[in-house]
């Protein structure tokens, strides 16, 4: 389920935007794309793009799921690595599509899009080898790691290595850092008792660090984490992890 | 837990499998017990932590689960060859091999066995397949006493209640509580929280019970078709005792816990106890190959195999379901379930709780009883990536939710009651979900309009009132992503 | 009724689809250098709290006469017929104050109320030993019968120093352990235990509490077979 071992250097990537933050958290997806940029790479923002179709799939709508899928394959048609700033929805189409269209007449296609799929934190570190430079105010953070990202796209410590880079931040670990917020897209409205417990342990955890942020790596996680911070009072903001990197590199 | 009287027998501890509370309401009452959730967190967090020091060495762990989860792949494989050759090997040996269907069938032959031996008292050393049968309510009803001798199945048998976990059935239970129930039924024994005393106060009664006892019922973790061989992993020795001392043994087990040769042991043992409870061994690893011999001077002299199907072959018919038997019930991934750590075992319902209850409970009690439980999961993976057999179990647990889900009507569906969860509304959200989201100028439209409105949706709408119980709602960004990309210029071919 | 089940159960198994039968893929279990391995077994089985003594093959029978004094010990289980059991009989016939010794010569049906509650510890020999566990092998036998390392509070058991293998996967393989399978093998790694109680470990829960283990070291002449 790991990446694939260090691809060369493109000229070109695509960038996927997922559906939270195309409606929720759009300068999260600026920030990526502009990441990207700075480093040199031309970025490609399809606009016929649309959703992973993880929320289908995951709620066993197997055909209405391979039809949203389907867009997506057919709108990332060149050969270039597809960033996805999403642990989550990364994994659904790197790990899950090749399942998915197994059987399909397009079962082909989806393997070679799948392979082409990576995770923002992860091409940052291991292909473009980023070097940060933090021109921001001192501050105290902790971090928020995906399920998805953690166990369907092996990614780890990526994104703590690129917040170590910051010279001003120090990154505070979290209790249970690894586990789950709570937010399991449908099952945090179908389950929506067992979700409020886990949440609320969660903010529990990030509050007893001391940090002013909390930085994760998913917007459905950040979503979940922040309205229960929000709800609770909490003087703690959430950000997504390319818009943070990318204020601290402005100077905010 | 409710008291139901069943139409055919005696009043008996409800199983909550079918009727009563569902998940969510059970979950519900588990939640709002601060002392529970505290019993629950607090176990889990020693037992991922000891099992974490255990496998500290990825590549090893990694080699060493590998076999593991191959062992019981290629015993599935060949499983029906595997049950024939254990029977024979079995019946070579002097150990006689019974086949049940059902549950009925089971505790049928149970009672036949224990009548032919005239036998009364019975003790019991933990299994699980035991309690799926509802074993003790059903000799009960005959006359029959079976004492479970696991102390911590002995502390559930004493509260009547079903066991929470599979490997720690009274982790739900404190100290105190724990003390009450002993005092209450150990003649002598005073109220006491010292472990210890209360150990010494079970080992003298539950010895009493061993040396008087008819028959001996155990369960068994593997059985070796190549030597017709019961391996059974325990601390306590109460495994050791029902399966020795008294004149009469019977092993029960499900019909996938065959494995092809004793060397399949070795590697299986180095995972299950590890996985299960961060100890490197049980203490007592029991490999039972046959009866008493001629000579020997302790041992039953009849010992007998139940073999259970009980829905078993009908998950093993469907080529991604039949990972489900891959598991030997190690608990690792109940131990690493957040939604378990909050809820609970007896929210599950059944007595496998946590993931792997969620994927076997549906496919064995059928998904119109147990349709719910698939759903009662984040997806995670947590449990996942610490299954030692690598069980696919978010996956299955997606393949169920769309079994589920299904327009029903096929003739014989994959999963007992499918299709018995589909709700229309349900099927139109993702109907029209579909559309929007395969046909961008749909999307467009769709999307750009929601930016700018979805702040006025009313709060009390469904999904938003469930959300916003204890969050903010999510604040709509008045432009999408796709708007802005294209104002910034972003190339988009 | 069991054999329609048999029949039932076996032509659903068959009419599913065979599954691709996996090949066995590379796994070693962990091989230790010799002072290794004798380390790591005194480490291991003390970690799971049984207490290990050095002794010599001669005098071990006085040795376990001054342990078992401290634990106020006066009626222990030997087997009559081992050659342990022989030894210790003839060295404690000598000893005043040595426990009285009672001979498990009788089937279990004659000895069970003397072995249920009135002896005090037992001692058996082993059939090997596993270092990377902490573990002691028993096949017992004729002569000496399951009961011995499981009823009485104190399991006294001799390892011969030479016998510790790495691994049981080690020990399988080298023994062809498949080939002959015992009436009964039983692998022990401590006293008896239970931590139903809010995870507290307690000892003797049914079986021994306590697990003696006498190290027997190694004799110049190399490898004494019983």
């Amino acid at each position: 389920m790991s990446q694939p071992s260090r691809p060369s250097r493109p000229e070109t990537v695509y960038f996927f935007g997922t559906c939270l933050i195309d409606l929720f958290y759009p300068q999260a997806g600026l920030a990526g794309m502009e990441l990207l940029r700075r480093e040199g790479l031309r970025v490609v923002f399809p606009q016929n793009q649309s959703c992973c179709a993880q929320p289908a799939r995951n709620s066993g709508y197997l055909d209405e799921a391979r039809a949203v899928a389907r867009r997506q394959i057919e709108t990332f048609v060149e050969d270039w690595p597809i960033v996805v700033p999403s642990g989550s929805c990364a994994g659904m189409m790197r790990t899950h599509y090749p399942a998915l269209f197994e059987g399909q007449p397009d079962a082909e296609r989806a393997r070679a899009f799948a392979g082409r799929v990576v995770e923002l934190t992860w091409f940052l570190v291991h292909v473009l080898d980023i070097r940060l430079a933090d021109k921001g105010e001192p501050v105290t953070v902790t971090w928020h790691a995906s399920c998805h990202a953690m166990r369907e796209m092996g990614v780890r410590d990526e994104p703590k290595q690129l917040l170590r880079q910051l010279s001003g931040v120090t990154l505070v670990e979290a209790g249970h850092e690894t586990e789950c917020c709570g937010f399991g897209g449908t099952f945090a409205v179908r389950h929506a008792e067992i979700a409020a417990a886990m949440v609320d342990d969660k903010v529990t955890s990030i509050a007893r660090t001391g940090a002013s942020a909390v930085i994760s790596g998913d917007c459905g996680c950040l979503m979940n984490i922040t309205g229960a911070i929000d709800k609770a009072g909490r003087p703690i903001v959430g950000r997504h992890i390319a818009e943070f990197l990318l204020e601290r590199c402005h100077g905010a | 837990m409710a008291l139901e009287t069943m139409p055919d027998g005696p009043v008996v501890e409800n199983p909550a499998m079918d009727k009563g509370p569902d998940f969510t309401q059970r979950a519900h009452a588990a939640l709002i017990d601060p002392g529970l959730r505290r019993n629950f967190r607090r176990a889990m967090d020693g037992l991922m932590e000891k099992r974490a020091a255990q496998f500290a060495d990825p590549v090893a762990w990694a080699a060493l689960r590998e076999r593991g989860a191959q062992a019981r792949a290629a015993a599935l494989a060949r499983l029906p060859d595997l049950l024939e050759e254990l029977e024979a090997r079995c019946a070579a040996n002097g150990i006689q091999v019974h086949w049940a269907e059902t549950i009925e069938d089971g505790n049928a032959i149970v009672l036949g066995i224990l009548n032919h031996h005239r036998a009364r008292q019975v003790v019991k050393g933990k299994s699980m397949v035991s309690e799926e049968m509802h074993l003790n309510d059903h000799l009960a009803a005959h006359g029959i006493t079976a004492i479970e001798s696991d102390l911590g199945e002995y502390i559930i048998q004493l509260a009547g209640e079903l066991p929470s976990h599979i490997v720690m059935p009274c982790i739900h239970k404190n100290k105190d509580q724990i003390a009450t129930l002993l005092a209450a039924n150990i003649p002598g024994l005073g109220y006491t929280e010292d472990v210890a005393a209360l150990t010494a106060a079970a080992r003298r009664i539950l010895r009493d019970r061993f040396a008087a006892a008819d028959a001996g019922i155990s369960g068994v973790n593997f059985a070796v078709a190549e030597t017709g061989t019961l391996v059974l992993i325990e601390n306590e020795g109460n495994g050791r005792l029902s399966t020795t001392l008294p004149p009469l043994h019977i092993a029960i087990t499900g019909i996938e816990k065959v494995v092809e040769r004793l060397d399949d042991i070795p590697p299986l043992l180095a995972l299950l106890p590890r996985s299960a409870t961060g100890q490197p061994i049980t203490t007592y690893v029991n490999m039972i190959t046959s009866p008493r011999k001629p000579g020997e001077k302790d041992g039953p002299a009849a010992v007998h195999l139940i073999l259970l199907d009980n829905g078993r072959s009908r998950v093993f018919a469907d080529a991604q379901l039949r990972d489900t038997l891959r598991c030997i019930r190690c608990g690792a991934c109940i131990n690493h379930c957040p939604v378990y750590a909050r809820v609970g075992g007896h929210s599950y319902g059944s007595v496998y709780p946590g993931p792997i209850g969620k994927i076997l409970t549906p496919q064995i009690a059928g998904l119109d009883v147990a349709g719910d439980l698939p759903h009662a999961s984040t997806l995670c993976n947590a449990c996942v990536e610490v299954c030692p057999v690598k069980i696919p179990i978010a996956d299955i647990l997606v393949r169920l939710r769309q079994e589920a889900a299904q327009p029903a009507g096929a003739a014989t569906p994959a999963v007992k009651g499918a299709g018995s969860r589909r709700h229309i509304a349900e099927a139109l959200v993702w109907t029209v979900w579909r559309w929007v989201y395969a046909w961008p100028w749909l999307h467009h439209r769709a999307t750009r309009l929601l930016a700018r409105i979805g702040n006025w949706i009313p709060a009390r709408a469904p999904l938003l009132r469930a959300w916003t119980r204890n969050r903010t709602r999510p604040h709509f960004a008045g432009q999408t992503l796709h708007e802005r990309a294209r104002r910034a210029g972003i190339d988009h071919e | 009724m069991s054999d329609n089940a048999r029949s039932r159960i076996l032509a659903r198994l068959r009419a599913a689809a065979p599954g691709p039968v996996p090949p066995r893929p590379a796994w070693t279990p962990p091989t230790y250098l010799a002072e290794e391995r004798r380390a790591r077994f005194i480490a291991m089985i003390e970690a799971a709290h049984a207490e290990v003594h050095e002794v010599d093959q001669t005098t071990w029978p006085v040795r376990l006469r001054s342990i078992l004094a401290n634990k106020g010990v006066r009626r222990v289980m030997t087997a009559p017929t081992t050659a342990a059991g022989q030894q210790l009989a003839a060295v404690w016939a000598d000893l005043a104050d040595a426990p009285a010794l009672i001979a498990y010569d009788q089937p279990v049906e004659v000895l069970k109320p003397v072995l249920v509650r009135d002896v005090d510890a037992a001692v058996t020999m082993t059939r090997g030993a596993i270092a990377e566990t902490g573990t002691l092998v028993l096949w017992p036998s004729p002569a000496e019968p399951r009961l011995m390392s499981l009823l009485p509070p104190i399991h006294v058991a001799l390892v011969e120093e030479w016998r510790i293998a790495d691994s049981l996967a080690a020990l399988m393989a080298d023994e062809s352990w498949a080939a002959a399978m015992p009436t009964n093998a039983v692998l022990i790694s401590g006293p008896s235990k239970t931590a139903d109680i809010e995870q507290t470990l307690a000892y003797g829960v049914h079986g021994p509490k306590e697990l003696i283990v006498l190290l027997v070291r190694d004799q110049e002449a190399g490898a004494a077979a019983v």
